[in-house]
């Protein structure tokens, strides 16, 4: 409706008062009454036999309340934490699953795990009772490098091997008989590094059990509230889920990694009882590097074959990836259908293949982050691609563009299952290059060559896939939830608007955009629009927000729940203008026909007391829809990096950034360019900073920031950041998503550019200036 | 903790100036040698005697000697941000009085993590009745000292190193034996 709140407008985050002037309500900021403290024992192993755990001592500790460990939530029937989609070996075999207790009862696996919990009065007390539990462990040896699990002994008792399943997709007979014909293949390998997700806030939990009515509360910092109340219900089974509700509040960046079901807020939440006391656990920030799922690890081989005209012929990716010591909730999925799937990119490589050995090693669990398998698929992509545009002596753009699908292609049925149903790549490849000034980069690099510096340029021509979709299918695969989400909208009597969606905003700023789209699509003022999210307790059902799903798939549920309103209220309305329901017309918030009009406050609150209203009608006006997207959403864009790298130092400055993407439709453009510029800075951070580094004995040595390099504000450059619009053409509104394209398309962009400035191929992420500084001189 | 401790446990034996001092993402590795005013006999049996290392160890609150060739300790010790209390066990092995032995340590320090590590000592005679010690240490540390005093511990060991020789100097001294160094609790 209005310019300055409707789609399309940049309008500020209504939330950002209270986070930017300390009001959030976070759940560290909760406090109930009678509420004790949390603290979790964790493994100083990698790997370790538990002999005993004495907790005589702790006990002793004025205000202790409690030791609990992995023998007592074993004896209490406390379930494992399951893993939520089961993948197929090539040969038709079920993953195999390492059991996952929530504390561990016999044997760490990696370090960090926890395997006991201390409550107390304070939380002074409880980390001092922490310090005298007294745990006797038999060091066992430990498996850590990625490349060398599936062949080093098991970790796990009662496995045969550390493979937790060797997936394939693709036909690889084809894809190997055109590479044997290809006029040139290009081979590389690859490491995608693994990264440490540090959301600014700590993962945490606060439960509460009231024994008059057997109810629990979990107040924690989850990403998707339903499916963690669905999991502790159905598998781990503390309480079934009318005695168990789940609220996020405000939740401070997650980035996936609290998507997942973790052991401490499952253990808090049962131990409530236990102890009859609520519970509050928040991690220190040493903890989130032990115990917050990873993201990334895959160590890669891939082939590209290209006939004489350069064009893709095939690809062939084999692939390695590092699952960590358990499979987490969607740890499974992430190096399979969101990785081998996305192999195809923008281009029309008629064959491709890919194979990944999910390995077990004893390090904290894997799992989805920012991206999750189409950060790591572009890479593979991307950098093979620049590559061979080196070897073939070909211009780098010039190359993906004689490759790209075009837009009279779509839509298109890609060799790796998916279905792209719309793109205009070319568009977005033209936009950057254009912004980029890539006609002038000669000009830059002499100048830079002048000043002792090597300046490189690098390409990076992603696709993702967005709003996992659809739920028959995505179950068929092995996915464990459904995949739709739930909008509901009330409208209260006196005209105003509640929305609840099953979609969850930590940090991307649903109460501003989805009260954009209801207010624009119901014609009510913005003002008037609530967004609630975050609680089972008030929300009916949700899977919450991942993958870049919230606006695709939450927004699409809320145009469904609006447009049954607008039918309902017509039929309102047109008993009260006496008019024949299909005379009446919706427009900017008022029912119309004929000269008669009537707003949506004036029908609502004859729904709510009706004195004139049609006998067949229920009253009220609140309408619940579930959408289930009949396909993927396919964000793809064209991203340049610029880079000038220091001889003297090996230092590399990011200098110049541009990214043109093609979102579909943008309902709020400020909030878009924010989540691209977060996503550009998480990928600088990836191609140049960050490392979760793991010793030879398991050791976590990149566990505090004095040792992980965050990216900070002088790292990246003023970014460039534009759009195209091909809409999606299955949902509502035409969008895509736009929350991961910038830490997906980056990295690869960032290493092309480094690479080139180098004149090398053998750089590994992140090109730290040690790493960078040896290559320059041939060390 | 255990780790660092154990360096420092190392260090305390072995090291006055660390000479080498090395740390990759696979343990620590320091060697060094110092020059003790004293004779190897001396020298000797002052590294065996718990009294004297319980003397120079800062932070040492207890040092008992288990059997011949075993000890164990308590020591309060701080790397970084980790401070705790650790226990100490300590074995001299390939014991070749007066001339070499090795020291092998593991360190518990329950929430602070681990350590285990062994130094390699030699006693040489230095001339003027002084002992020339060189030590080679190795070791690895694990839990939250890994985590978050990785980068610290060989900075740490080499401090300790220094406090211990810089005490045990007095210890055994001959022209200070008569008043040993006292050290702070």
């Amino acid at each position: 409706m209005s310019a300055e709140t409707g789609i399309g407008a940049a309008v500020k985050r209504r939330e950002d008062l209270r986070f930017i002037t300390g009001q959030g309500n976070y759940t560290d900021d909760l406090n109930v009454p009678g509420q004790a403290y949390g603290v979790f024992l964790r493994s100083p192993y990698a790997r370790a036999r538990i002999n005993a755990v004495d907790a005589a001592d702790a006990l002793q500790v004025e205000g202790a309340l409690a030791v609990f460990t992995g023998q007592d939530t074993a004896a209490d029937g406390l379930g494992d934490l399951p893993c939520g989609w089961l993948v197929k070996s090539r040969d038709g075999s079920d993953m195999v699953s390492a059991p996952h207790p929530p504390l561990a009862v016999s044997q760490v696996n990696y370090v960090g795990e926890p395997y006991g919990l201390v409550v107390a009065e304070s939380l002074a007390a409880a980390r001092q009772a922490a310090e005298r539990v007294d745990a006797d462990f038999e060091e066992l040896t430990p498996v850590v490098a990625t490349a060398r699990a599936a062949q080093a002994s098991p970790i796990h008792q009662g496995l045969e091997d550390n493979l937790a399943y060797d997936w394939e997709l693709g036909d690889e007979a084809a894809t190997d008989a055109a590479l044997s014909a290809a006029v040139h293949v290009t081979r590389l390998d690859l490491t995608n590094n693994r990264l440490i997700p540090n959301a600014i806030e700590p993962r945490a939990a606060l439960a509460t059990f009231d024994p008059t009515n057997g109810e629990y509360q979990l107040r924690t910092t989850s990403q998707n509230p339903h499916l963690e109340r669905l999991v502790l219900s159905a598998f781990v089974q503390i309480a079934p889920e009318h005695k168990l509700r789940v609220v996020a509040p405000d939740v401070g960046g997650g980035f996936g990694s609290k998507i997942f079901v973790y052991a401490e807020e499952t253990v808090v939440t049962w131990a409530a009882a236990k102890v009859g006391r609520p519970i509050k656990w928040t991690a220190q920030r040493s903890e989130s590097f032990l115990a917050d799922a990873h993201g990334r690890d895959h160590v890669t081989h891939a082939e590209l074959g290209l006939d004489e005209a350069g064009r893709f012929t095939a690809l062939k990716v084999s692939t390695t990836a590092n699952l960590g010591a358990y499979l987490s909730t969607f740890g499974s999925s992430v190096p399979t259908y969101l990785y081998g799937t996305l192999l195809a990119g923008q281009y029309k490589t008629p064959n491709i293949h890919v194979r990944t050995h999910g390995v077990y090693t004893n390090t904290a669990p894997v799992d989805a982050y920012r991206g999750a398998g189409r950060p790591e698929a572009t890479f593979v992509v991307e950098r093979i691609i620049e590559a061979a545009a080196r070897e073939t002596g070909r211009d780098p753009a010039e190359l993906r563009r004689l490759n790209m699908i075009a837009p009279e292609d779509f839509p298109y049925q890609t060799p790796v299952a998916l279905v792209y149903d719309t793109g205009n790549y070319q568009a977005s490849l033209d936009k950057a290059l254009r912004l980029a000034d890539y006609a002038g980069f000669g000009q830059r690099r002499a100048a830079s060559q002048a000043a002792g510096k090597r300046r490189g340029i690098g390409f990076s021509c992603y696709i993702e896939a967005c709003g996992l979709a659809p739920s028959q299918l995505a179950i068929q695969l092995g996915a464990g939830v459904g995949l739709y989400e739930s909008g509901e909208i009330r409208v209260n009597p006196t005209g105003s608007v509640t929305v609840f969606t099953g979609s969850h905003s930590h940090g991307q700023g649903h109460e501003t955009t989805f009260a954009q789209v209801v207010s624009d699509k119901l014609g009510v003022p913005f003002d008037d629009v609530e967004v609630v999210h975050g609680d089972t307790g008030r929300v009916e059902f949700g899977l919450g927000t991942y993958g870049s799903r919230s606006l695709a798939v939450g927004g699409s549920a809320l145009i469904c729940a609006s447009d049954k309103i607008i039918a309902k209220g017509t039929r309102i309305a047109a008993h009260m203008m006496q008019a024949e329901p299909d005379s009446v017309a919706f427009e900017a918030g008022a029912f119309i026909s004929g000269n008669q009009r009537l707003t949506l406050q004036e029908v609502a609150f004859a729904a709510y007391v009706p004195a004139d209203y049609p006998p067949d009608l229920e009253p009220g006006l609140s309408e619940k829809a579930f959408y289930d997207p009949e396909n993927f959403t396919y964000p793809a864009g064209a991203h340049i990096a610029e880079v000038e790298v220091d001889e003297a130092t090996g230092v590399v400055q990011l200098a110049n950034f541009v990214a043109v993407d093609d979102f579909g439709h943008v309902i709020n453009p400020m909030i878009v360019d924010g989540q691209v510029h977060g996503g550009l800075a998480q990928g600088a951070g990836q191609a140049l900073l960050e490392h979760g580094i793991y010793d030879a004995d398991g050791q976590l040595t990149t566990g505090s920031y004095m040792d992980y390099c965050m990216p900070r504000a002088d790292d990246v450059p003023d970014f460039t950041v534009d759009t195209t619009v091909t809409p999606c053409t299955h949902n509502p509104l035409g969008v895509k998503g736009c929350g991961e394209a910038g830490a997906i398309g980056s990295p690869a962009a960032i290493i092309n550019a480094v690479t080139d400035a180098l004149g090398t191929e053998d750089i590994t992420m992140p090109a730290t200036p040690e790493q960078v500084w040896r290559k320059l001189r041939g060390l | 903790m255990d780790l660092g401790a154990r360096k420092l446990y190392l260090g305390y034996l072995i090291p006055g100036v660390a000479k080498t001092g090395r740390q990759s993402g696979d343990g620590m590795e320091q060697s060094g040698e110092h020059r003790i005013p004293a004779d190897r006999a001396t020298v000797w049996r002052s590294l065996n005697d718990p009294a004297v290392l319980a003397r120079c160890i800062d932070g040492c609150q207890s040092m008992e000697r288990l059997a011949d060739n075993r000890f164990a300790a308590t020591v309060k010790a701080r790397i970084g941000p980790v401070r705790a209390t650790f226990d100490v066990a300590l074995t001299l092995a390939r014991m070749r009085p007066p001339e070499s032995y090795v020291l092998e340590a593991e360190v518990k320090g329950k929430a602070a993590g681990f350590g285990k590590g062994s130094a390699e000592v030699a006693l040489a005679d230095a001339g003027d009745g002084a002992t020339l010690l060189s030590y080679r240490v190795v070791g690895r540390v694990g839990g939250k000292l890994a985590q978050i005093g990785a980068r610290l511990i060989n900075g740490a060991a080499r401090k300790m190193a220094d406090d211990f020789f810089s005490a045990f100097h007095e210890a055994v001294d001959p022209a200070r034996s008569r008043t040993p160094a006292t050290n702070p609790p």
